[in-house]
């Protein structure tokens, strides 16, 4: 063996060696690594219900209530198999909206989410307003003054 | 063997020299029409998303950037274990020309998702699988060229700081992958998926075109500092001193 076939084998070995234990390590690591929980997970109760934990779903169309007066306001969130009230008092993103992916963070409390932050999630789809309204989304278009 | 002939040719510092010097404008002009063509398109003439609205053109330059940082440490890698395994010295000068270069543009993706995170999202920053991975990638960069500067002698540099830009490499499928494996905040790709871009022909084309042009910008500034490394390896080197008095 040619002491540079030597050191080809030994770095092939060492990216073989080190990708290996990074994925085991995130194989491991998996539940710490989710970003959020799904509806569903929660309602199995696999999600801890002692400390805060982020839930992300979709916002079912027609859940959101707002409380008047203040800025409470709550919402259930869906993966399409089950689905979670949520309840938040403060302002909300702009892409906040039915319909829209959202991830809130806080604690389950008697069956119910209370959210200390909510984010909304973005999807990868990029579309001008004229073809949204055309394709008849469930979404409404972005209102005037939407950054 | 032909290639082989070229290979080596081309790996010796005198000649890359005068090729890279060469090729700069060739790299250079193509990628400032394509940025400036693209970020026009990019601000100018393509739509406003439907839910986004203007906010979304950040993407003209965040997605590049990221493309960008990736690629170019891929090519850091690449080089330094060329470099390492074939004791090239010039593969190894690439790889060092590259960090800087990839540091900058990792650090204008963070950036740039930041400013978009904090309206869209409602977060300057969240610890989800790709905004890490990516932190981590920045921090991969400044620990390479750390670890390169702490060694006075530039064969030792080479060698430790080759094995860091390796090792690494584990952390590229995982800045990707990492919207697909694991719950996160951080949208899949708009460009690269299954069914075709999601994107319209009036926004993606201005994109594609940045995407090119940042390649070819990293292409052009890579000549430029590999040159440099050249200049700063080779000093005392007699082709050097001809070319000084020629």
């Amino acid at each position: 063996m040619t002491p540079r076939r030597k050191r080809l084998y030994a770095i092939v070995g060492i990216l073989v060696g080190v990708g290996l234990a990074t994925a085991v390590a995130l194989k491991a690591f998996d539940n710490n690594l989710q970003y959020f929980y799904d509806p569903s997970e929660v309602v199995a109760g696999k999600a801890p219900s002692d400390k805060s934990i982020r839930v992300g779903g979709m916002v079912t169309k027609g859940s959101v209530e707002r409380k008047a007066g203040s800025l409470e306001v709550q919402f259930v969130i869906t993966d399409f198999a089950q689905s979670v009230k949520v309840s938040y008092t403060g302002l909300l993103p702009d892409l906040f909206r039915e319909g829209q992916g959202i991830i809130a963070h806080g604690r389950l409390h008697d069956g119910m989410f209370v959210a200390d932050e909510v984010l909304a999630k973005h999807d990868e789809k990029y579309m001008p307003p004229e073809v949204a309204k055309s394709l008849k989304k469930p979404v409404p278009p972005a209102p005037e003054g939407s950054t | 063997m032909a290639t082989w002939t070229w290979f080596h040719k081309l790996s010796s510092p005198p000649h890359f020299y005068r090729i890279a010097g060469k090729m700069i404008p060739w790299y250079a002009i193509p990628a400032a029409l394509l940025i400036v063509a693209g970020i026009y398109g990019g601000l100018v003439t393509a739509p406003a998303d439907y839910q986004q609205g203007e906010a979304f053109r950040i993407i003209y330059v965040h997605a590049p950037a990221a493309w960008l940082s990736l690629m170019c440490y891929m090519t850091m890698a690449i080089a330094a274990a060329v470099g390492l395994i074939w004791r090239i010295k010039l593969a190894h000068a690439l790889a060092a020309a590259s960090a800087p270069i990839g540091a900058s543009f990792a650090l204008l993706c963070l950036v740039t998702g930041s400013l978009w995170g904090r309206p869209m999202w409602g977060t300057w920053w969240e610890w989800d699988g790709r905004l890490t991975s990516q932190l981590i990638l920045f921090f991969l960069y400044l620990g390479y060229m750390a670890l390169r500067s702490a060694y006075d002698d530039l064969t030792r540099a080479d060698r430790a700081s080759a094995v860091l830009a390796i090792v690494g490499v584990v952390n590229v499928p995982i800045i990707h992958f990492s919207v697909y494996w694991w719950n996160s905040l951080h949208q899949g790709s708009t460009v690269i998926r299954k069914g075709g871009p999601a994107m319209p022909p009036s926004m993606l084309i201005p994109l594609l075109m940045c995407f090119a042009g940042f390649t070819l910008l990293y292409a052009a500034l890579a000549c430029v500092r590999v040159r440099a490394e050249v200049l700063h390896r080779e000093r005392n080197a007699s082709w050097l001193k001809e070319l000084g008095q020629g």
